[in-house]
């Protein structure tokens, strides 16, 4: 016998990913700029917290939202950084990674048959994560024309206002596109006219290259309707310790820890006290990293304006969205790249709506390598002329 | 400030090329070339040197950390001591130190013979130098701020979201 399987899994396909591996497995010279985390390591003092907590025989569970202490640092965090202000007692919810708390917010807040509209293009969890909730969503494309903001007109061409909720990913995996104060007052206001509960990733928010990160919470009305997610994957090179959270009004986030206490119960002990000794001490690890990825980032945009692939100026994040030259599908490019020059790269079909027609390139990669990988596309695409 | 952005690029790989530092500085390449050439002349950049690994080559190279300690007389400064020393080809590197001794030198060399020969025939016959202690180094880990070893797998997924 076979074990029926659920209508919402069934509803989800293997990632598209999977068929590029699996062609990337059969070589041994790839340099993938497929990858979504960082190159660097966790910074040693993080590193070392784990290690003593572990010594010192820390292995027990944590309160559901996770330790006292790291949701006031994380409380104390959000608000030297971001202006954003919620209490550790309420507001505050400790994840095994953002993809934990953004799945909580699905579960939490979406019924059967509810409408979530997701500005695509994006990362790829949210479309299954809402069919996971039993939620049917609704796709706002963005555009290259607006350099990959949402804006008012595509809300309103696709109908978001009847929806129940928004999804935004600024600084946006895998566009690179941020949005400033003066871009997301009109999304807010266009939550608020139609009702609208905002979840906002914000996990790419300290990898703003220009400028100051800003996040829609703060606005004018708005800090009642949003759940903020970040997390310690990106900026702080913990992608394995596994851990996020999300800030929000406090019965938004005790409806989340509902689903929390029974299936996670708390979020691993290591990795929280990793992560309260990398907003301790970690700021200037943080802060090297991001100007190594600003570096590489201005070195691969303008590598591709050479090899003559127009590119979006990538602002955020660490990842840039050139266009694939005339003639190629995305997909028939990242395949063709990948199989005869081995360089893996995402097609921005993965990513949804908006996302045809492009690659997502990200330079979580070291120079040399980078700058290899560029030579290859550059073959590749004087071959195919 | 674009100095030590140029620097700090330098110092990672002296062998970026000028387009490829303008690159990442958003500097044009004229300036980039304007910018190392000023550093070099003004003695900010001395030169060039590639990082080798020893270790990974047939040859044998040794090496050693030399404690040196001086007596000072009036006529004689850390100073002149220090530029009679470092003239030798064989001193790689020469530091006056805080602590238990006064200059910290790097001296290489074919052989253990050579770098002892030169330690006891070269170096302790300076009148003012009153002890030296020999470290040959065994194992190097790191040099110039980079690793050696043979580091560099990059056992991430080929795709990840
Ligand atoms: C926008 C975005 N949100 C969330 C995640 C997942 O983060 P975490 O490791 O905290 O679960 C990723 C990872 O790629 C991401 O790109």
């Amino acid at each position: 016998m076979t074990i029926e399987l659920s209508d919402r899994v069934k509803a989800v396909p293997p990632s598209g990913i999977r068929r590029f591996f699996e062609i990337a497995e059969e070589r041994d010279d790839v340099i993938s700029l497929g990858v979504g985390e960082p190159d660097f390591s966790t910074p040693w003092a993080a590193r070392d917290a784990a290690i003593a907590s572990l010594e010192q025989g820390k292995t027990s569970y944590t309160a559901n939202r996770g330790m006292r202490e790291l949701r006031e640092a994380i409380a104390d965090y959000a608000a030297d950084r971001f202006d954003l202000g919620y209490d550790p007692a309420e507001e505050i919810i400790v994840t095994a990674g953002a993809s934990e708390a953004v799945d909580l917010a699905f579960r939490a807040f979406v019924d059967p048959g509810d409408a979530v509209a997701i500005a695509q293009p994006s990362y790829i969890s949210y479309e299954p994560g809402v069919i996971f909730a039993g939620g049917e969503v609704l796709s706002v494309p963005t555009r290259e024309e607006d350099e990959f903001r949402l804006t008012v007109d595509a809300l309103e061409e696709a109908g978001a206002g009847d929806a129940e909720m928004l999804v935004l990913c600024y600084p946006n995996n895998p566009t690179g596109a941020i949005m400033r104060e003066e871009d997301l007052e009109p999304i807010a206001e266009f939550a608020r006219e139609h009702d609208l509960t905002v979840l906002s990733d914000e996990i790419y928010a300290e990898l703003t290259y220009d400028g100051e990160h800003t996040s829609i919470a703060t606005l004018e009305g708005m800090r009642e309707r949003t759940i903020v997610f970040n997390g310690f994957s990106k900026a702080h090179a913990m992608t394995g310790l596994r851990l996020g959270y999300a800030l929000g009004p406090a019965d938004a986030i005790a409806a989340m820890n509902r689903i929390h206490q029974y299936a996670m119960l708390s979020a691993p002990t290591t990795a929280q006290h990793a992560a309260l000794e990398a907003l301790d001490s970690c700021e200037n690890d943080v802060g090297e990293m991001v100007d190594q990825y600003d570096r590489r980032r201005q070195f691969v945009l303008s590598r591709f304006r050479e090899i003559g692939m127009d590119v979006f100026e990538a602002k955020g994040a660490f990842y840039c969205f050139p266009e694939v030259p005339d003639g190629f599908t995305a997909e028939e490019f990242a395949e063709g790249v990948l199989r005869e020059e081995g360089v893996a790269v995402v097609p921005g079909d993965v990513f949804g709506a908006g996302g045809e027609g492009h690659l997502r390139i990200s330079y979580a990669t070291g120079l040399g390598d980078l700058r290899e990988a560029l030579a290859r596309i550059e073959a590749f695409v004087a071959d195919h002329a | 400030m674009s100095e030590r952005e140029v620097l700090e690029l330098l110092r990672e790989n002296a062998r970026y090329s000028t387009a490829d530092i303008a690159r990442m500085t958003d500097l044009e390449e004229n300036e980039v070339e304007a910018t190392i050439e000023e550093l070099e002349a003004a003695g900010v950049v001395r030169g060039y040197q590639a990082v080798v690994d020893w270790d990974k080559l047939e040859d044998e190279r040794v090496r050693a950390e030399v404690e040196l300690n001086v007596r000072l007389d009036r006529e004689t400064g850390y100073a002149d001591i220090a530029e009679r020393l470092a003239r030798f080809p064989e001193v790689k590197a020469l530091r006056l130190v805080s602590g238990d001794y006064d200059f910290d030198m790097e001296v290489e060399a074919d052989s253990i013979r050579e770098v002892s020969q030169f330690v006891s025939e070269k170096v302790a016959p300076v009148p003012e130098i009153t002890q030296t202690v020999t470290h040959y180094v065994m194992t190097s880990y790191k040099e110039n701020g980079i690793e050696l070893g043979d580091g560099d797998e990059d056992d991430r997924l080929s795709f990840s979201p």
